[in-house]
């Protein structure tokens, strides 16, 4: 038995989709970001490293 | 097996909004407040992204300790109707995937931090959600009339975060910031406790109306507003106040032990009559107390955000 297109379960599953790869995309943003930062403010051996910045 | 039957089946499907619902956004942004707060109050310079990134993770650390605490509370959640209606104990998500939600966000949130800002403020953070359902949860919650007062802890560490986030250690300020939000926790739960009364008692939670009795409640709420009202008078002594920390603060306060005073001499004879109203004002009045403080410690302190090449 198959669902009707416009089945609600559809519209559910479409939206969590969408939000995950939202998230995902989010996620990509920040890390690309962060690389960017890092790099430019010289920080990228303290990125990997783990060292305090205060440091 | 017919459309009629898939339709019952799924019909409790999550959508993506019972995954938001899971982290607390309510709780969620009282975090990004006060984590706010304490960047913005912390001596020092930080790149606007790197303390973007950080709030978010922050943030993303407290939804991880809500879905776990959903997890872990699923049985009473579902007897007390302030909470029956989250999507652990309304059958949208299972209790188990709420555990290993809470999980994974807690284990990006802090490595992601740590990462972003510095490993003290990711531990913090770790500590935080360690604190809020090891202790306050899973301990604390069902097993002491103080669990608010020492629980209230997780929800105090924030500030402490953010500070961390920008100088890398814990300042004295940082800790007064601590000391409201863990003073202001008991009163604010304990008014909520006073007009959902039934709630704490079905789920046998014991909540000190449930131990100690209503007046004993009122008594304390009183006396820990007196204490709330020390504390934010000492925060207008260090370097997070000025003049517009001390309006807020001396207004907020006398409001604050008038309306504690009200509450504690009145009967319970008034309280049923008016469908507790004068409960349900503090509880409101001590969020409204909470956000003015934070917000005038915000404008008190200097914007220390560096936007690059400035």
């Amino acid at each position: 038995m198959s669902f009707g297109r416009e089945h609600d379960l559809h519209k559910r599953r479409k939206g969590r989709n969408l939000g995950l790869g939202l998230v995902l995309i989010g996620f990509v943003g920040i890390m690309f970001g962060l690389t960017v930062v890092k790099v430019t403010e010289g920080q990228f051996a303290e990125a990997l490293a783990g060292v305090s910045r205060s440091e | 097996m017919s459309e009629v039957s898939l339709h019952k089946l799924y019909s409790n499907e999550p959508e993506i909004g019972d995954f938001f619902s899971l982290l607390k956004p309510r709780v969620m942004s009282l975090v990004v407040f006060t984590a706010i707060a304490g960047l913005l109050a912390a001596p020092g310079d930080i790149h606007p992204f790197v303390a973007f990134v950080s709030i978010v993770f922050i943030a993303l650390g407290g939804g991880a300790s809500g879905a776990l605490n959903m997890w872990y509370d699923a049985d009473i959640d579902s007897i007390m109707s302030r909470t029956k209606s989250r999507p652990v104990p309304a059958g949208k998500i299972s209790a188990n995937d709420a555990k290993y939600i809470g999980i994974v966000l807690s284990a990006i949130s802090v490595v992601m931090l740590g990462l972003a800002s510095n490993w003290l403020a990711a531990f913090l953070l770790a500590f935080t959600i360690f604190f809020y359902v090891i202790v306050y949860t899973i301990w604390l919650k069902r097993a002491t009339p103080q669990n608010i007062v020492i629980g209230g802890a997780a929800g105090a560490f924030p500030p402490i975060i953010g500070w961390a986030v920008v100088t890398g250690n814990i300042g004295f300020e940082s800790i007064l910031m601590f000391a409201l939000i863990f003073v202001w926790t008991p009163p604010h739960f304990w008014s909520l406790a006073l007009f959902m009364k039934n709630d704490y008692d079905s789920a046998k939670v014991p909540m000190l109306t449930v131990t100690n009795g209503r007046k004993s409640t009122r008594n304390h709420i009183f006396v820990y507003s007196l204490i709330l009202a020390l504390v934010a008078l000492s925060v207008g002594l260090s370097s997070l106040s000025g003049p517009i920390y001390w309006s807020v603060a001396i207004a907020l306060n006398i409001q604050l032990i008038v309306s504690a005073f009200k509450l504690r001499d009145r009967s319970e004879d008034e309280c049923v009559s008016d469908n507790s109203s004068l409960e349900r004002k503090f509880f409101k009045f001590s969020l409204l107390y909470l956000f003015l403080h934070f917000g005038a410690i915000m404008v008190e302190t200097k914007t220390i955000i560096a936007w690059p090449g400035f």
